[in-house]
Formats: C-alpha cells, structure tokens, sequence
C-alpha cells in the first residue's frame, strides 16, 4: 500500500514538474540559435539574448491559457490528494482528486493539439521543435494516467 | 538635525544634478488604425527647472529606411512643424513644454506611416541625454492586444471552477438545514401532540406530505454525502 502510494505521489510530482518547465520554458520552436514561444521571441547572438514578446495570434494566447490552466488544475490536485489522504474515509476513492488531474491532462491535451495544428510550417530544414513541446506532449498521458490511477485507487487501513 | 537633513539634501541634489543627465520618455509601440489620428508623447525628466529655451524635435524613420528625416522641431518658445516632407499638413503640436509635454498629433495615418518615431527633448543646461523612441504600427483592423485572450480564458474557467464549487456547498448546506428544521419540528409536534384536538387533527392532514418531504430530502442528502465519499 505504501509503495503504490508513494509511486502515485512520485507520478503525481513528475507531472508538475513537467507542467511548470513546458509553461514556463521559452522553446517551444527552435531555428538554430533562436527559441520561439510560448511568451518570447528570442535570438541568441554575440553571447547575449535579444528577446521580443510573441505575435498577438489568438491561437497562441490560446495556448497560453491552458498551459497555464493545466498547470494550476494540476497543482490544485496535488493539495486536495493531500488533503484527501488524511480526510478520508476507509475504502474512499479519491475522486476529487481525480476529476482534477483528469481536467488538467485535458487541458494540456487541447494546448498541444492547438500548437500543432496552428504553428507556422517550417521555412527551413534547421527549424524544429523544441523540448517545451514535447513535454507537453508526455504531460498529457502521464496526467492521464495518473487520474485514471486515482478514479481505481482506494484508501485502506 | 533638521538643518543636517537639509544640508545632506541639497549637497546630494548638487551631486545628483551634475551626475544625472536628462531622461526622454516615450511611448514604447502606438498602435493605430488606418485613418486614425494617433498622439505621440514625449516628455522628459530633468534635475533642472524647466527652461524658456527647451527644445523638443522629433525625427521619422520609415520601416525599412536607414536614414531619419526631421518632422518637428520647438526652439525658442515657438513650434516648427514639417511643411516639406511626408507629414505636411497631418502634423499638430498639442503639447506643453512648461509642463515638460512635447507631444505632436499625427492625423489621418496611413501604411506609409509605419517607422519609428524619435523624440529628442534638451532642458538647458541639461542637454547630455539619450532620445527615445516610440514605433508606430498602422492596422487596418486592431488585433487584440497580447494577453487579454489569455486572461479572459483563465479568468473564466477559474470563476466557473469557484462557481460550482460554491454552489455544492450551499446545496449541502441548505439540504442539512431542512432536514434539520424539519426533524426538530417533527418532533416539536410529536411531543406536544395531546394537548387539543384542533392542532392534532390540522397536524395529521399534513403530517403524510411532511412525511413525504421529509423522505425525499433524506435520500438527497444521502445522495450527496456518498457522492462526496466517491
């Protein structure tokens, strides 16, 4: 029982971490020295950083927003998982516990989908994703994963 | 004491004043639409009083261009507005030097307008200063300015997550309130059910549907307890 809970809270920890460095990590794209997206445009030369904010694109706020929303739906499951691990009853399931993570794995699952859809197409054969995407891309089914792990797991002792 | 504050002060303001050039202020990006007039504003922080002979001049640089040409130039109490280049009769001054406000009115923008925009202010004898520049950006639709799409989704899925939230607990709170008022009346009238035959027969008219509610708001609250044990 122990180990699974413990397993569940590591699972539960690496998502958050994933979630925050994506939301916050400026490279979602990159050309060469260059990193785009999700708040700045900005170029390395001469050793130092040239930054601009992003394009006002609607999709991109989009974006933004459920990164973002990911992120707290997230955090606000890990502070009700703890508070249902001592208030609840014997043979509870942690639903709320659940229905958060599960609404947060959504969430990034739409910020994703709209990034790939709606970036630009490549100008050149050096431009690439970047590792801000595709961690958002495993936060999703890890995020799932460890709701659908909530909705089964009950409390004992 | 005081005089010591005093003494300090000025002797640091005396320092400040030489060491401290004069600071240009200016818009960062104007955005505008197409046939609109925009304001552009400068103004300037100096250690100095103002003097009668501030000066303020603006230059443009078209996007693309190398060069900048002079648009606007204010010396000696009088303004100069460009009657030669590309903004002839579409330039207003509309500032204030004694208020330290050298602000110019462009009117009726166009795609040709879009550059940068440099304003130059010198206060005598604090003319050692950087200019600032204002960019000017010509739509012919406004986009929606960076961050308010973003905030209007968090703020929205965030109030409807307090919202629902809000609302179970006040349904919860209103089911065990019923069903405690209806349990303490029901046994109100238990117990005070020998004295008058009137009261005890108004009493088993209504007692069934009472019996009835009493019921239904059980199950319910039954129904929502479990549920939050889910």
């Amino acid at each position: 029982m122990l180990a699974i809970l413990l397993a569940t809270l590591v699972l539960h920890l690496t998502d958050l971490i994933i979630l925050f460095v994506s939301t916050c990590a400026n490279a979602w794209r990159r050309h060469g020295d260059a990193s785009y997206d999700l708040w700045y445009d900005c170029t390395q030369n001469n050793g130092g950083y040239h930054c601009r904010g992003t394009s006002d694109a609607d999709w991109l706020q989009a974006v933004q927003a459920l990164m973002v929303l990911a992120t707290i739906f997230c955090l606000i499951s890990f502070i009700i998982f703890l508070c249902q691990l001592f208030t609840l009853v014997k043979g509870g399931r942690f639903f709320f516990t659940a229905v958060f993570q599960v609404l947060a794995s959504l969430f990034v699952m739409s910020g994703a989908i709209i990034y790939t859809v709606m970036s630009p197409g490549w100008k050149d054969d050096s431009e690439n994703y970047g590792y801000a995407f595709v961690l958002a891309w495993l936060a999703f089914p890890l995020t799932l994963i460890s709701g659908f792990i909530y909705i089964v797991l009950r409390k004992k002792e | 004491m005081l005089s010591v504050l005093a003494l300090t002060s000025v002797v640091l303001l005396g320092i400040a004043s030489q060491t401290t050039a004069i600071v240009v202020y200016t818009s960062w990006e104007r955005h505008a639409l197409v046939g609109s007039d925009v304001r552009l504003s400068c103004s300037f922080f100096s250690w100095q009083w103002t003097s009668p002979d501030v000066t303020f001049s603006w230059h443009y640089r078209p996007d693309g261009a190398r060069d900048s040409v002079a648009i606007f130039h204010y010396g000696g109490g009088a303004p100069y507005v460009d009657n030669k280049g590309p903004f002839r009769d579409r330039l207003e001054f509309v500032g204030n030097p004694s208020r330290r406000d050298g602000s110019i009115l462009i009117k009726n923008v166009d795609f040709g307008d879009n550059g940068t925009f440099t304003c130059d202010a010198k206060n005598p004898p604090d003319i050692a200063g950087r200019p600032s520049s204002v960019r000017l950006l010509v739509f012919e639709k406004v986009p929606v300015q960076a961050g308010v799409i973003t905030g209007a989704i968090i703020g929205v899925v965030l109030g409807l997550l307090i919202l629902v939230v809000a609302i179970y607990y006040l349904m919860r709170f209103l089911v065990a309130r019923r069903v405690f008022s209806l349990s303490m009346s029901k046994h109100g009238k238990k117990g005070k059910g020998k004295e008058g035959s009137q009261q005890k027969q108004a009493k088993t008219e209504s007692s069934p549907g009472v019996h009835l509610l009493l019921t239904t708001c059980l199950a319910f609250h039954s129904l929502l307890f479990s549920s939050s044990l889910l």
